[in-house]
């Protein structure tokens, strides 16, 4: 097998970051098993948000792991979709939106 | 989807030792993942016992329209072992002296025995409080015999359990075969016609949702809500209680887990869900499963497994409940699809 950085098996092992420190390991844990209870938002629209923050911030673990949770939650793969636009969007948006400054530097530079 | 049988198409997956080969090694021999039975020892549960029985569960047989993907028990229409009158007149004397409360029948689809309607009419008699019959829906459609089983379910009052992977179209005919979905409606509605799962008639239809696809079943009462409010309001329909079950790692189902990659995955699921909680009410402690030819397991599963209970009674013709309640449970690591999570039974989850 050729190397890779990313192993899909690693993510299952996640839990293990608090073996070499247990009690940041802990909080950490602690915390994210808290943001995804229901509150003010549901459990399912707090899937959706991870689901689209995980493409935003590229990280395969992330994906496979909302992918999966927002099909056990009975989430439409439209919905899924929609949601990866809005991060798409947001994150293309922050691109463009540049596009300001690189105005402003070019009429404060030319003549 | 495959339009045969495991069983049919000679796979060696229709071995019942292949399976329980392949779930007690890779993983598990080579201990990166615990035995069923040491899970069960961390908390003194191993040997699992059974408790009170509550339910007597029969297979009538393997028979079935449908060749679903996930299908446990690896029916079609091309299975042909079918329980005979005989087995059925000893199971009805078993019925009549059962301390159990519930009669389920199963399947295949339990309706295309020739023998189906007269064992309900006699099985009813034996005045056992719940009734069940476990109906894959669109075997009511299959063919003009069969048009008036609402009729005759609710002549019995039958509480009927139906399947139902999902309210919507795509993923209930990608598991259960095109045309699925539609048909279970227009059955659904039929029930519905008769009064069952309407106030005051006292008929109950309960459906069960499974995951289509290697992921477990959320929360069984979340997903409750979601299938009421959508059938209600795309197709009017009424039905009782939402059953949610785990997938177990048998049959057709094992063969798509370890041809789709996810086997090792799933398994890892199950096991880091196992909830110590689940394993109290875990269905082997209440049920006695009868297959189409009369022996006796712990549970459906095991039936499919072909493990016998281990009793010095083994078969419903020597049906003995006391000797039975002092057997032990036998279990591999499929077990864990039943302790997963709030659990999972054939009447939905458990802790």
């Amino acid at each position: 097998m050729s190397k890779t950085y990313y192993d899909p098996a690693d993510l299952r092992k996640f839990g293990n970051i608090s073996e070499w420190s247990e009690e940041l390991g802990e909080k950490f844990f602690d915390y994210y098993g808290k943001v995804f209870e229901e509150g003010a938002l549901s459990a399912r629209e707090k899937s959706l948000i991870a689901l689209a923050v995980s493409h935003v911030v590229q990280c395969p673990y992330c994906i496979d792991a909302y992918t999966k949770d927002g099909l056990e939650r009975g989430i439409e793969k439209e919905e899924m979709m929609e949601a990866v636009h809005v991060g798409a969007a947001i994150k293309s948006g922050a691109t463009l939106v540049h596009g300001v400054q690189m105005m402003n530097k070019h009429k404060k530079l030319s003549m | 989807m495959s339009i045969k049988s495991l069983a049919a198409r000679k796979d060696s997956l229709s071995k019942p030792e292949r399976q329980l080969e392949i779930l007690d090694n890779g993983l598990f021999s080579e201990a990166e993942l615990p035995r069923f039975s040491e899970k069960l020892a961390e908390t003194g549960n191993f040997p699992l016992k059974p408790g009170k029985l509550e339910v007597l569960q029969l297979n009538l047989g393997y028979m079935c329209n449908q060749v679903c993907s996930h299908c446990h028990v690896d029916a079609g229409p091309d299975r042909k072992e079918i329980m005979t009158r005989e087995t059925m007149e000893k199971c009805l004397e078993v019925i009549r002296k059962t301390s159990a409360h519930t009669l389920d029948l199963t399947g295949g689809a339990p309706e295309m025995n020739p023998n189906f309607r007269w064992f309900v009419e006699q099985a009813s008699k034996a005045g056992i409080r719940d009734f069940i019959v476990r109906s894959n829906l669109t075997i009511i459609l299959a063919n003009k015999k069969y048009y008036d089983l609402p009729e005759f379910f609710k002549k019995y009052n039958v509480h009927v359990v139906s399947s139902l992977p999902f309210y919507k179209k795509e993923k209930t005919d990608k598991q259960r075969g095109n045309g699925v979905f539609d048909k279970s409606i227009r059955v659904l509605q039929m029930l519905n016609e008769v009064g069952y799962a309407q106030e005051g008639t006292g008929l109950k239809l309960d459906l069960v949702y499974n995951p289509a696809g290697a992921f477990l079943p959320t929360n069984q009462e979340a997903m409750e809500q979601d299938f009421k409010k959508a059938l209600k309001t795309d197709f009017n329909i009424d039905f009782n209680s939402l059953f949610a079950i785990t997938n177990l790692p048998i049959s057709r189902f094992l063969e798509y887990l370890i041809a789709s990659d996810n086997y090792e995955d799933y398994m890892y699921e199950l096991v880091n869900a196992y909830n110590p909680e689940a394993v109290k009410n875990v269905m082997c402690t209440n049920t006695i499963s009868v297959s189409w030819d009369g022996w006796l397991y712990d549970c459906d599963f095991n039936q499919m497994l072909e493990l016998k209970v281990a009793s010095t009674v083994k078969h419903v013709s020597e049906y003995n409940e006391q000797a039975l309640q002092d057997r032990e449970i036998i279990i591999s690591q499929h077990c864990y699809g039943c302790t997963a999570g709030a659990g999972s039974s054939c009447q939905g989850t458990v802790a």
